[in-house]
């Protein structure tokens, strides 16, 4: 049997009751790696041998995840294991600790696999092309991008070459690509898990979520990784409920907002078709479906390139050639030695799209310009949260398409920059508010390219998100289908 | 913005930025850098008027803890991904001329 094909839930069962060997299962996760990774490309540094850290059991006694691999994005630190946000500049950096997500799971008897997977550098991006170990394909069509910047965490589960894995989410960069790639995946609400040991992108939208093969997985893996942290002073000291228990709760009565803003031009009309067949399900399902506005929806993209990148600067800052990384041999000149050494060893360790947003947040954060931009978008995000907690009122759940296409061809957008962005368009706004979203697989264009659904909820309300993607998934089959890759 | 004028204005970002771009860079990059403010003029349009700005979206507010010594990483763990260094120390080229 192929059990690398199961869910965590499912393998969780069979290596307790012994029917599965874990040595097994890690052995057929190798092969599986091995056959279709060299087309896929999901993890970073190709060829070399993929291992797992060893599990920390030993110091818990309650193990809900024992025995199961999981695969890590390259951002988030692993004690003593290379990791580099896909960028030059990290280049060869093995973190002096774990992250607190990383120590959770290892507590919790998972396997953390060590080789990384592949991202946009830095997380900026929505496609995994901007990565120094080149692009990673989508698992249903290999000309095509997997999404981005989680790429790799989603593509390695689209092609049971993990059996769970973690992304981060600053604007949709878990949700696209679990969308692009037919998974399920989760940006939580900022603060309820840990950013001990994420390398930072831009501080106040950053979360880390899990992406996996079904809803409850995702509900098993956020269960062992939310909660307070004293080492994160952004994650918050409240209760985490038991996520798996109210799964089964049904939808009956809930009522759900769909944003008139969301469903306009831009969307390619068969994910509009598409995801409005998920939401009549829903109906039938027992949901009450409203109409609801966001009436700022269209400052979103323009709100997040500048609060992002304008952290962004900040928190890169720190890459200068003298902790870690990269440090670009000295010029002769007549500057400053110092300052030259930062310039050149940025300037040969960022790619492409990190020198663009670092210069286009630096821009916004310079005197002269602070006002007109920086300020004037975080008082757009003010309208922006606004809509939110106003929509929220009215509705327990807010549906959308997570993006207003399916996956788009390697190369396509990369040479310009204003359209990868705007494939973000639908995702951004939750990062802005601070609000949970979850993307769940909803069906398949004509191409046979996945569709994803995105389901918002209030701050801390991701049970709402659970209860309602768990009932659609088991009233549909689409987190059944899988891409054909390989020899299978 | 003129393009002369926008490359101008990416040559004295690079430099607060503390970023070395090749001539090359420097063209590309004030072209799609002058798309992209174009395209966040948009913001202009909305209406901030006595809006207060969100830079957080909890209510955090700064909490003194008890000054507990703690356990914190040894000075070679800390040291050990230094490209250059000298004991316990990082060692970067001259600062003072």
């Amino acid at each position: 049997m192929e059990f690398y094909r199961l869910t965590a839930h499912e393998l969780v069962e069979l290596l307790d009751s012994g029917r599965v060997q874990g040595d097994e299962l890690l052995l057929q996760l190798k092969e599986r790696i091995d056959t279709v990774d060299p087309e896929v490309k999901a993890y970073v540094r190709p060829g070399s041998p993929v291992e797992v850290q060893p599990a920390l059991a030993e110091k818990s006694t309650h193990t809900p995840l024992k025995g199961i691999p999981i695969s890590i994005k390259d951002n988030i630190c692993t004690e003593g294991v290379l990791t580099e946000c896909c960028s030059r500049i990290l280049e060869g950096f093995k973190p002096p600790y774990d992250a607190t997500v990383i120590r959770k799971l290892r507590e919790a008897g998972a396997l953390i696999l060590t080789r990384k997977t592949n991202m946009d550098e830095f997380a900026f991006g929505s496609s995994t092309e901007n990565s120094c170990f080149g692009a990673t394909s989508n698992p249903w069509d290999l000309r095509r991008v997997p999404g981005g910047s989680s790429g790799g965490s989603a593509a390695s589960v689209a092609a049971d070459e993990a059996i769970a894995a973690l992304g981060s989410d600053t604007g949709g960069s878990i949700r696209q690509p679990a969308s692009f790639c037919g998974v399920v995946g989760l940006k939580p609400t900022y603060g309820r898990v840990s950013r001990y040991g994420l390398i930072a992108f831009a501080s106040s939208l950053d979360q880390i979520g899990p992406l996996t093969k079904d809803v409850r997985d995702c509900a098993l893996i956020m269960q062992t990784i939310a909660g307070f942290d004293p080492k994160d002073s952004t994650s918050v000291d409240i209760p985490v409920p038991d996520y798996c228990a109210s799964l089964e709760a049904g939808i009956n009565g809930l009522t759900i907002g769909i944003p008139r803003q969301y469903f306009v031009k831009g969307i390619d009309p068969q994910v509009k078709s598409v995801v409005e067949e998920a939401i009549a399900e829903l109906k039938s399902l027992g949901a009450v479906c409203k109409e609801v506005s966001l009436p700022h929806t269209e400052f979103a993209v323009p709100v997040y390139y500048i609060i992002a990148t304008a952290e962004a600067s900040s928190n890169l800052a720190r890459f200068d050639g003298v902790q870690y990384g990269l440090r670009a041999p000295l010029k002769n000149t007549q500057n400053s030695p110092m300052i030259d050494m930062y310039k050149s060893t940025r300037g040969a360790g960022f790619g492409e799209e990190a020198k663009r947003r670092i210069l286009l947040g630096t821009f916004s954060l310079s005197h002269g310009y602070y006002d007109a931009y920086y300020l004037r978008a975080l008082k757009v995000r003010t309208l922006i949260k606004q809509d939110f907690d106003a929509a929220f009122k009215e509705c327990d759940c807010i549906v959308t398409p997570t993006s207003p296409t399916a996956a788009f061809g390697i190369g396509e957008k990369m040479e310009d920059p204003l359209q990868m962005y705007l494939s973000d368009i639908y995702t951004i706004s939750a990062n802005l508010s601070g609000i949970p979203a979850l993307s769940v697989p909803c069906g398949f264009t004509k191409e046979g390219l996945p569709v994803g659904m995105q389901l918002m909820a209030k701050p801390f309300a991701e049970e709402t998100l659970f209860r309602c993607a768990y009932a659609y998934e088991q009233a549909t089959v689409w987190h059944k289908s899988k891409p054909s890759l390989g020899a299978s | 913005m003129s393009t002369h004028k926008t490359e101008e204005l990416v040559t004295y970002v690079a430099h607060l930025a503390r970023l070395e771009l090749k001539e090359q860079e420097l063209h590309k990059l004030a072209l799609q850098l002058e798309d992209i403010l174009g395209f966040i003029a948009k913001l202009n349009e909305a209406d901030i008027k006595d809006i207060a700005p969100t830079s957080h979206i909890l209510p955090v507010h700064n909490v003194l803890r008890d000054d507990v010594p703690g356990e914190s990483l040894p000075a070679h763990k800390a040291l050990e991904n230094a490209p250059s260094r000298e004991g316990d120390s990082f060692t970067v080229p001259r600062v003072i001329e």
